[in-house]
This record gives structure tokens, C-alpha cells and sequence, in this order.
């Protein structure tokens, strides 16, 4: 779709994460303490594209959040590179499952609205024509987000997420609300974005097959309280097969490993 | 104040298949078209009746009537010749065709039949005389109506927006701009009339400051609601994009909650101009609640129903105009919600 020389232009730094001994309690209305995260440590290299993937309650979106700077743990330490996390940062860019495009704003100036919020959309409004490019909207320009399709407002805040170039993309489940055949080529979407940019993502899903096709390392948490329970590194080339026996195979695994594989299942090949 | 302008915009829909444009028009069509002629017709033949009320003879009304008379006609046959006329006056050709057999109706109440009493119930030919013969003077008035009510308006609805945004934003002047509100918003702004005209130096001011609060009151209400009720996701998503304080409340919470704010403007206008009429009749010494209260005092009661007419004009008027305004700011919700 795009090619290799605009990539290049777009390309950014991206960082490493660290969490470290992590834990955040959330307290409800009542006064009754919930664990929402506990003594959760994960290290991201730059670069990695890392799927967090669990039941719901598992504190996947809370440790997301914890990331983007939108909520301070309870204890433990967050840093992006060598820096702590202490607030959000458009270094740190969010997509949620929801786009939250602005209403208000056209496709153009919501993806725009990544450079204003910064004061530097005069400097950098050129910026945008790639971003629309990149993400294919270029002739959506002026439409309002109500009248986008599902799989477009998604892409719109895509690119207003990557047109400040954040060091590392928050991902929380960014393909949820989409139907099975537009996920699937949404994947193969971000997939090239993050290959053309580099950036380091993380990605919250509740897609086995989703996590399995993109991520270099899926990483299992279980809830009450969410914890790591394991990672599973993918060492499978790119572009994956969704049919090929290995993937079948870790798709076996890792849903005995959930207990969603069945009552008499067996895991393939053990 | 009553919110039912505010869903409702002053479209007018065309009664069953009116708007169907056809080769050759049906009978239907025909009626539609002829209906202004034929009501003015009515109209006009009500007009020659014999009258049982002695006024001055006025040839205003009927001059009037046959000008619509001759109008219309032409209408009625564009009407039949070209089928893109016939789609543009249809919807409009009932309506016209009802207002004109009204004033017909008002004719024939009054002057020919004598049913209601004199002076209180002029009959149009009167109305309409007084319109054309003060139209100095209710020009002058409504300009002196339009300086208060503006100022007025424009001053509470600007502090209503500021005051509406720091409560609906911070914590800290809600704890303590709630309570004001509560307290002091619910009293009608016309009831504080003897505190302001002892406060303030002239009866202009005074009465600026009471349409201001008057529209104050509602402004700031449904802004702070909606500056409070912004989607938390909207702000995180800013937050992520590195947005700062200014960028959230002017790009993200204000722009989010336009849509409230004009419930909050409609409701305003429709305030102020309640006000504007008892602060004109009371304090101001000027202006068309002036002149309604003083023509009322001579019991020309031709002038005070021509008055009434202009007021009709003149505010409706203006709600359109704050619609046409909504309708730019709040393009963005075309297609979401019907208006």
C-alpha cells in the first residue's frame, strides 16, 4: 500500500518497557479493596510487538493504563527506556477498543488533533497526508467519524495515535468490536504499520488466534488478582499461516493451558 | 422555560404526499395548488360582507388581500405549468392557504359579525393600519429592544459558559459554585426587578443585568453538565496524545459539550425574552414592552395587537437565528440525532 521510502520517513525510535513488582489495588465505592494487578514484573524489548492475553478481570486493560500513565500503581515501578513512567505522555500512544475518534472533528483534523494537542501541528501538519496514506483515508478526509465504517474510525485512530510517533503503541483490543473478516485484515494492518515503523506495541486481546498470528510473545495473565501467569514466545516467521500445524498446535496449547480446550481434549503432539 | 423548541426545529413537513411530483398533476395536487387562491378568495369575499362595527373605513386589508389574491393566482398557474415550482410550494401551499382563511375567520368575527367586544378585539383591517401607520415608531422601539436584549444575552451567556466550565471542570468550584447556583438560579430574574433598579445607575443597565442573569442561570447549568459528563475516554485518549490542561478543557471538554451548552442558550433566549418584556414595562422606558404597556394604558388596542405581531416576528426571529447558529457549530451531529 505504501511504499518503502515514505515507511522509512515515518520510521521512530522505539523503546524498551520494564514493569517491575507492579501491583494496584483499586478501591470501589463501598470502601472494599480489589487486587486488581499483583506483583506483576515484564520486560519489552524495543522493537517487540508483546500480546497480553486472559480472561476478563485479569488486569490486562489495568496494566495498559498503568503504561499509558493514565493511572498510577499501587506499588512497584514502570519505566519506558531508562525513564519512570509518572504521567501520560504522547510518547505512549493508546488505542482503544472503542476508536473515541472526536466526534466533533473531521477524519483529517481528528488525526491532526494528535499534533495539536503538542502545539505543533504548524510545524508538522505534512505529517497528517502520510498518516491518511498510511492508513489508507486519504479520501475520507472530511468525513465526520459517525459516518465511518467500524474498520475505518479504527484506522483513523491508528493514525492518530502514530502520527506523534510514540515510542511505544498501547493496543486495548483495538480489533474487538470489528467483524471476524475486517479483524483479520486489520491485523495484517497493523502488522505492516509496526513493521514499516519499528515501534514497540503492546497489544491487549481476547483472540487466541489474534495474539498467535502477530505477537513475537504472548504473555498469559490469570485474574483475582491479575497475574502473570506465563509467556509463550512465538518463534514462527512472518507472515504466519493461520492454518499451518504449528499454529494449530500453539493454539492447542495455550487454550488447555486457559482450560477453554475442552472437556476430553487433548493438547496435539505433547 | 419550556425545552420544546429545542428538539423540534422549525422544519416545516409536508402534510401526506403533497411533495410527489408527477408529469401531469393529479386532482390532489390541484386542490394543494389552488388552496392559497381559493382561502384568499374566501378571505376576500368575507371582506365585502356587510360590517356591524363602526371603525374607520381602512383599505389596507382588502389592498392586501387582493395583492395575494393576484399572487397566488400567478402561483396556481406556475403551479400547473412547471412540475420543479409545484415541488418547491407544495409543502408551503396548505400553510399560506390556512393563515389567509384565518385572518378571514378574524374578519369575520369581528367586524362583519360583531361577536366580540370593542376595543379589546380589533378586527385585522385595524392591525394592519396601525403596523403601516407606527412602523417609525415600532422600528425605533425594536431597535432599542434588540441593543437591551442582545447585551444582555451575549453578557450571561458568555458568564454562563465561564461559570458553567469552571464548576462542570473543577472539583473545587463545584463544592462551592453548586450551592450559588441552586440557590440563587431558580429565582425569576423579574422578581429581583426593585433590587435592580435601586442597584444599578440606569434603567438600561439595570435591566441588561437582568436579562443577563436571567440567561446566566440556564447557561450555566446545562454547561457545567456537559463539561462534566464528557466521556472520560475522550480526555484519556487527549491525555495520550500529550495533551495539556488548555488543550482538554478548549479542545475536548468545551467542543464535547457544545451540544448541551445549546440546550443551555435556548433556554437562555427564551428567558431573556420574558425578561426583556417585564424589565421594558417596568423600568426601561423604551422598547415594544414599552409600547405594548403604553398603548395598553389608552386601551388602542389596534396597536397593542400590531405590537404583539412585530413581537411574534421579532423573536421567533431570533430563536431562528440561534438554529441556524446551532446548526453550523453542531454540524458534526447531522446523521446522529434528529433535531
Amino acid at each position: 500500500m505504501v511504499g518503502a521510502t515514505a515507511a522509512d520517513d515515518l520510521q521512530t525510535k522505539a523503546s524498551s518497557l520494564l514493569v517491575r513488582n507492579v501491583s494496584k489495588v483499586h478501591v470501589s465505592a463501598d470502601g472494599t479493596h480489589v487486587a486488581a494487578l499483583s506483583d506483576v514484573s515484564l520486560s519489552i524489548a524495543a522493537g517487540e510487538l508483546v500480546s497480553l492475553v486472559g480472561p476478563s478481570g485479569c488486569g490486562k486493560s489495568t496494566l495498559l493504563r498503568l503504561i499509558a500513565g493514565l493511572d498510577a500503581p499501587s506499588s512497584g515501578e514502570l519505566r519506558i527506556g531508562a525513564n519512570p513512567i509518572s504521567g501520560p505522555s504522547a510518547e505512549r500512544g493508546l488505542v482503544f477498543q472503542d476508536p473515541n475518534l472526536f466526534p466533533w472533528l473531521t477524519v483529517r483534523r481528528n488525526i491532526e488533533s494528535g499534533l495539536a494537542a503538542r502545539n505543533v501541528l504548524r510545524e508538522k501538519r505534512h505529517d497528517v497526508d502520510d498518516f491518511m496514506r498510511l492508513v489508507g483515508l486519504e479520501s475520507f478526509a472530511n468525513a465526520f467519524p459517525h459516518q465511518l465504517s467500524g474498520g475505518m474510525a479504527q484506522r483513523v485512530a491508528l493514525a492518530r495515535a502514530l502520527v506523534n510517533h510514540p515510542r511505544v503503541l498501547l493496543l486495548d483490543e483495538p480489533l474487538g468490536a470489528l467483524d471476524a473478516f475486517t479483524r483479520m485484515r486489520m491485523q495484517d494492518e497493523v502488522l505492516r504499520l509496526w513493521q514499516n515503523r519499528g515501534t514497540t506495541m503492546l497489544l491487549v486481546t481476547h483472540d487466541i488466534d489474534e495474539a498467535i498470528y502477530m505477537s513475537d510473545r504472548i504473555v498469559m495473565m490469570t485474574p483475582r488478582p491479575g497475574r502473570i501467569e506465563r509467556i509463550i514466545e512465538i518463534n514462527q516467521p512472518r507472515p504466519r499461516q493461520r492454518n499451518s500445524s504449528e499454529f494449530l498446535e500453539l493454539r492447542g496449547r495455550i487454550l488447555e493451558m486457559l482450560h477453554f480446550a475442552g472437556e476430553n481434549a487433548q493438547a496435539p503432539n505433547r | 422555560m419550556s425545552m420544546e423548541g429545542i428538539s423540534t426545529s422549525f422544519v416545516m413537513s409536508p402534510p401526506a404526499k403533497a411533495a410527489a411530483p408527477r408529469r401531469s398533476p393529479g386532482p390532489r395536487a390541484i386542490l394543494t395548488a389552488a388552496a392559497p387562491f381559493i382561502a384568499t378568495s374566501v378571505a376576500l369575499a368575507v371582506d365585502r360582507l356587510p360590517s356591524h362595527q363602526t371603525t374607520l373605513p381602512s383599505h389596507l386589508y382588502p389592498l392586501l388581500l387582493e395583492i395575494t389574491l393576484g399572487l397566488s393566482l400567478i402561483a396556481l398557474l406556475l403551479q400547473l405549468a412547471l412540475a420543479p415550482v409545484r415541488t418547491w410550494f407544495a409543502p408551503k401551499a396548505p400553510l399560506l392557504a390556512a393563515f389567509v382563511l384565518l385572518l378571514g375567520f378574524w374578519d369575520l368575527i369581528t367586524l362583519k359579525l360583531a361577536l366580540m367586544p370593542l376595543p379589546y378585539f380589533p378586527g385585522p383591517d385595524l392591525v394592519i393600519q396601525n403596523l403601516v401607520d407606527n412602523w417609525r415608531m415600532l422600528a425605533t422601539c425594536t431597535g432599542y429592544s434588540l441593543l437591551l436584549l442582545s447585551v444582555g444575552f451575549m453578557v450571561g451567556a458568555s458568564l454562563g459558559v465561564f461559570c458553567g466550565v469552571l464548576i462542570g471542570w473543577s472539583i473545587r468550584f463545584r463544592y462551592w459554585g453548586m450551592p450559588v447556583l441552586k440557590v440563587l438560579g431558580p429565582i425569576p430574574a423579574t422578581a429581583l426587578v426593585p433590587l435592580a433598579l435601586m442597584l444599578f445607575p440606569t434603567a438600561f443597565i439595570s435591566g441588561t443585568s437582568l436579562i443577563a442573569l436571567a440567561v446566566w442561570f440556564p447557561v450555566t447549568m446545562l454547561t457545567a453538565s456537559g463539561i462534566a459528563n464528557v466521556r472520560v475516554s475522550y480526555l484519556d485518549v487527549a491525555r495520550t496524545l500529550g495533551a495539556g490542561r488548555v488543550f482538554l478543557i478548549f479542545r475536548v471538554a468545551i467542543p464535547a459539550a457544545m451540544p448541551s451548552i445549546f440546550i443551555g442558550l435556548f433556554m437562555g433566549l427564551g428567558a431573556s425574552f420574558l425578561t426583556l418584556i417585564v424589565a421594558e414595562t417596568v423600568g426601561v422606558r423604551s422598547g415594544l414592552g414599552w409600547y405594548l404597556a403604553w398603548a395598553q394604558q389608552w386601551a388602542d388596542y389596534g396597536k397593542v395587537y400590531a405590537v404583539i405581531v412585530i413581537m411574534a416576528f421579532f423573536f421567533s426571529g431570533l430563536m431562528t437565528l440561534l438554529f441556524k447558529l446551532r446548526d453550523r457549530v453542531l454540524v458534526w451531529q447531522k446523521g446522529v440525532i434528529k433535531w
